[in-house]
């Protein structure tokens, strides 16, 4: 670890949010990642928002290509990225201009100024260089020529090209904001090294900006004084840095493990979901079989093929992918299969804003289906609880023999987070209703008496040879059926059996009161920010205002209407235009639901949450 | 590949209690009975034998065949197929489909599902019309058909579906009349044997909507002038005297007589089904007049599921997690006391 000897103690602080921005190859998403997990090390509770442009590297310098990725640690618990930021870092001139609007004034911002060209200034639609014409006098702004010192750092260093040489300034940046918050550099070094292990010299170079950045910081006059952030009180246990995605994809893995079937992932890339398949192609040591489809269709196709072969089958998406998916649900749906279908959800309609959030899929999940189609649908609210709700989807498409929707988004799915580690001996058990006997009543449609189940006759198994297909089945043999009165009481059923799975989920609980004047209803991956702002309001007085989150989207918890009653407003907010409040009306008459949507492709921030939540206890 | 057998069956025991639906005189019937009589001689057992199909009148065949089966969804059952052996190579898996759904709403996983080359078993029944929908044309429908959806003719060029398949790097192709079940049978043996995706296409006559499609063929009358059904190994005889034969002049097929200008019997194409260059192949499957018929091409790849097992193991040799919770605890964690 490097050492200052000429530091003061550095002041203490509860958290700090920092965004750093720049073109979206200037490596940004790196660089936060890299302040974000060094932070976690060192014990910071954490989040992060990663927010880069659908275009893999936009033209330089402008003002749709820039990446940023916010970072907010602290020593209290957190569970936003956050609204405004404490620094911003910004590599050019567009990276200023689109994030300036973010920074709290009297606050830093730290830019390269070698990139604010006359070209980059215009490129960025700048009229005058902002750094002299006075528009940033509410700052504290550190100008510092990080192209030229990167440069010069790496004036030495051979087996470098220009291209190499320029990129690594990031590390320079990041090296600053290290000594700023008395962060060690020993994980990215240690990073660097894992990373580069066969491209020595780019170890060396990186190492020496990075280490160039810190000391720079160090001596630079310009920066008063350092800061820290002690570690935040978090439970007892080992922890680790994930992001929605992986955990989502351990979620399935774990699930796999623990009812002793085989995972199998048809998949087709699609943004942002694209991040489960690259983890689960890892895992041929655990038997996964992943397989890289044609199409969507394909993908869920295949993965209906392996469950009626007796795989835990799975297939990911996102909303687009989730439309072209419909019809083959509708089968799994019919023929009362396992399969686990997750969409993470992202800005829509169309191809919408591929790289953006969003949550509205949820009708979609629910009725994007022809027929009366009914499946499970849950949603995850955090990067790390999506471990547990693929588990739970997994577990529960196993238990009750039918299709299980998990929603996530782009904001948890790419967002990182501690996660304090579960083992699969930490899981509950998974049931199956793999029948391996025959008996002279057996039928493919015979169900379980509680939860309706159909029992999983497997290929390979001899006796129980039959034939399932999307036209309407007896009630009993399973062999097609047009009889009116057997249409019916399947169709019923089919609804019947999902109803009951309110048997076997957790009420929903209110958090902070569960009585008073306002109910804050959230579901989703907006757990964070609403949690965030009802707390915030809590700890400031307001001690008449709850706050329900969903997980279980259909069928509802049982209790719903219980937690609905005992408050005198509802505000239901959701990152679409009311879809989960429409739900809710729908099943519950007599109640008003306020509603507060955003559709920005942005998670919501505190400030506008408290702010609408005051106006509504007005 | 399957367990051994240990059971002995007729065609009866893969016949299901299901009344069978398609109209009278379809060649359907005479495909569905060829299958019943083939899956015995294969030796495989009943419960490791798995019919997909997608959607039309073909479709409906799992439901007459004593094992297990799915009646999916349009197009689709390559895909629902290849999930099917992937999670379970044991299996023998049957795709059934027909000139719609393996053509039109299927046709790319119908190219992908070749290019793969996993060991499948697909039965095109090529009828030149949709069936189930009461007559329109197919994708392999003529120029010039009339049909519901084309009543001054059809204007869309069609797919010869051997042509597309070789295209798409199909290891295994055959063709067969629907009016003759012996070789059709045989045709069905072969194909499982072979390792790899194997697609037969069915030259089936729709008695409704498209009746007399493949008379000029397949009629009893004219089979063995208007159909050559090659032999790996065997020269390229054909017509009711065996007379004729095919050379090839220059970059094309030619159809010469025996005896006639100095040609002999040493002078025909030897069929080799086997050679992995699909050149010939695809001119045998262009040729229409005659027909060509039989197994022609069985070129032996690496099937998928070999590359993936084979993947596997090294990944699985050189893996330090045998355990999820050894990947959870791997790389960077940190203790909170």
């Amino acid at each position: 670890m490097l050492t200052s000897k000429t530091k003061q103690k550095p002041e203490i602080l509860e958290a700090v949010i920092i965004r750093f921005v720049g073109d979206s190859g200037d490596g940004m998403q790196l660089t936060g990642t890299q302040f974000s997990d060094t932070s976690a090390m060192f014990g910071n509770d954490i989040a992060t928002f990663p927010n880069y442009p659908a275009e893999i590297r936009a033209p330089q310098g402008s003002l749709y290509g820039v990446s940023g990725f916010q970072v907010h640690i602290g020593s209290v618990e957190i569970s936003t990225p956050g609204d405004t930021v404490d620094l911003l870092v910004a590599m050019n001139p567009a990276g200023l201009k689109t994030n300036l609007q973010a920074v709290k004034p009297g606050h830093t911002i730290i830019v390269d100024t070698d990139s604010f060209t006359k070209k980059n200034l215009e490129k960025a639609l700048y009229e005058s260089n902002p750094l002299e014409d006075g528009s940033l006098e509410n700052y504290r702004v550190i100008e510092v020529t990080m192209t030229s010192l990167t440069k010069e750092t790496l004036k030495d260093v051979s087996g470098l090209d220009n291209k190499s040489i320029t990129r690594s300034k990031n590390m320079f940046a990041l090296g600053m904001v290290y000594w700023m918050y008395d962060r060690s550099t020993d994980y990215t070094i240690n990073f660097f090294k894992e990373k580069f292990k066969k491209k020595p010299e780019l170890i060396e170079a990186n190492t020496k900006v990075l280490n160039a950045g810190y000391y720079f910081a160090e001596t630079l006059e310009l920066i008063p004084n350092a800061y820290t952030i002690t570690p935040a009180k978090m439970n007892p246990g080992t922890y680790r840095i994930v992001m929605g995605n992986t955990a989502t994809a351990w979620g399935f893995l774990a699930a796999a493990e623990k009812s002793g079937l085989e995972l199998f992932l048809g998949s087709y890339p699609i943004t942002p979901a694209t991040d489960i398949l690259h983890e689960l192609v890892k895992h041929k040591h655990f038997g996964v079989k992943a397989f890289q489809a044609e199409d969507e269709i394909a993908g869920i196709s295949s993965a209906i093929g392996a469950s009626f072969a007796g795989d835990l089958a799975l297939t990911t998406t996102s909303g687009p992918g989730l439309a072209l998916k419909g019809e083959a649900l509708g089968l799994a749906m019919m023929i009362e299969l396992p399969l686990v279908v997750v969409n993470v959800q992202r800005g829509g309609p169309s191809t919408g804003l591929p790289t953006k959030t969003e949550q509205s899929d949820l009708l979609q999940a629910l009725y994007g289906r022809n027929g009366e189609s009914p499946v499970i649908v849950i949603a995850a609210s955090t990067p790390a609880n999506c471990f547990d709700y693929a588990y739970e989807a997994a577990k529960l498409t196993l238990e009750h023999m039918t299709p299980v929707i998990l929603l996530t988004d782009g904001y948890i799915a790419n967002g990182s987070a501690p996660w304090k580690i579960k083992t699969v001996a930490d899981m509950p058990d998974i049931d199956n209703h793999v029948i391996n006997e025959v008996t002279d009543t057996w039928h493919p449609y015979d169900r379980d008496d509680a939860s309706l189940a159909r029992n999983w006759a497997i290929p390979g198994t001899p006796g129980l040879e039959h034939r399932v297909g999307g036209l309407e089945k007896d009630r009993v043999s399973g062999n097609v059926s047009y009889v009116p009165e057997n249409h019916e009481y399947m169709t019923n059923i089919r609804a019947e059996k999902i109803k009951r799975v309110q048997n076997y989920i957790p009420d929903i609980e209110t958090e902070f009161i569960d009585k008073g004047d306002l109910l804050v209803i959230g579901w989703g991956g907006t757990y964070g920010s609403l949690h965030s702002a009802v707390k915030e309001m809590n700890d400031t007085g307001y001690d008449n205002i709850g706050f329900a989150h969903f997980n279980y989207i259909n069928p509802l918890p049982k209790n719903t209407e219980e937690v609905l009653k005992s408050f005198k407003k509802i505000i239901v907010c959701e990152l679409n235009n009311g879809q989960f409040a429409k739900v809710l009306k729908m099943n519950f008459d007599g109640y008003e639901f306020l509603q507060f949507n955003k559709i920005q492709g942005l998670p919501f921030g505190s400030n506008e949450l408290i702010e609408k939540f005051k106006q509504f206890l007005k | 590949m399957e367990t051994t057998i240990d059971k002995k069956y007729t065609f009866k025991d893969f016949s299901s209690d299901q009344e069978v639906r398609w109209c009278p005189g379809c060649d359907d019937y005479v495909i569905l009975r060829a299958m019943q009589k083939a899956l015995p001689e294969i030796g495989v057992n009943k419960e490791d034998v798995v019919f997909i199909s997608g959607i039309g009148c073909s479709s409906r065949f799992p439901y007459y065949m004593d094992t297990y089966g799915m009646h999916s969804i349009h197009g689709r059952a390559p895909a629902i197929a290849s999930g099917v052996k992937l999670a379970n190579p044991n299996l023998s898996v049957w795709v059934i489909t027909g000139d719609g759904d393996a053509m039109a709403i299927g046709g790319n996983h119908f190219i992908h599902v070749l290019r793969r080359n996993l060991d499948l078993n697909i039965i095109l029944f090529n009828n030149e019309i949709y069936g189930l929908t009461k007559g329109q044309f197919s994708p392999t429908s003529l120029v010039g058909q009339k049909t519901k959806s084309s009543p001054y003719g059809n204007t869309q060029p069609p797919f010869s579906p051997g042509e597309l398949a070789i295209g798409a790097q199909a290891r295994f192709f055959a063709r067969i009349g629907g009016n003759t079940p012996k070789e059709m049978t045989q045709l069905f043996i072969e194909s499982e044997k072979f390792k790899g995706t194997s697609l037969i296409e069915v030259l089936q006559n729709c008695p409704i909507f498209n009746d007399g499609c493949y008379s000029g063929v397949t009629d009893k009358a004219v089979r063995a002038d208007k159909q050559l059904y090659v032999e790996h190994g065997k020269p390229m005889i054909f017509g009711k005297e065996r007379n004729k034969g095919l050379v090839l002049n220059r970059l094309k097929l030619e159809v010469v007589t025996i005896g006639e200008n100095g040609v002999t019997q040493e002078d025909l194409l030897v069929h080799n089904a086997n050679e992995q260059d699909p050149t010939l192949h695809q001119m045998l499957v262009r040729l229409q007049n005659p027909t060509v018929t039989g197994i022609i091409r069985a070129y032996e790849d690496v099937t998928l599921e070999e590359r993936e097992d084979a993947l596997t193991a090294q990944v699985k040799a050189n893996s330090n997690f045998s355990k999820v919770d050894d990947l959870l605890f791997s790389g960077e964690t940190y203790k909170v006391d």
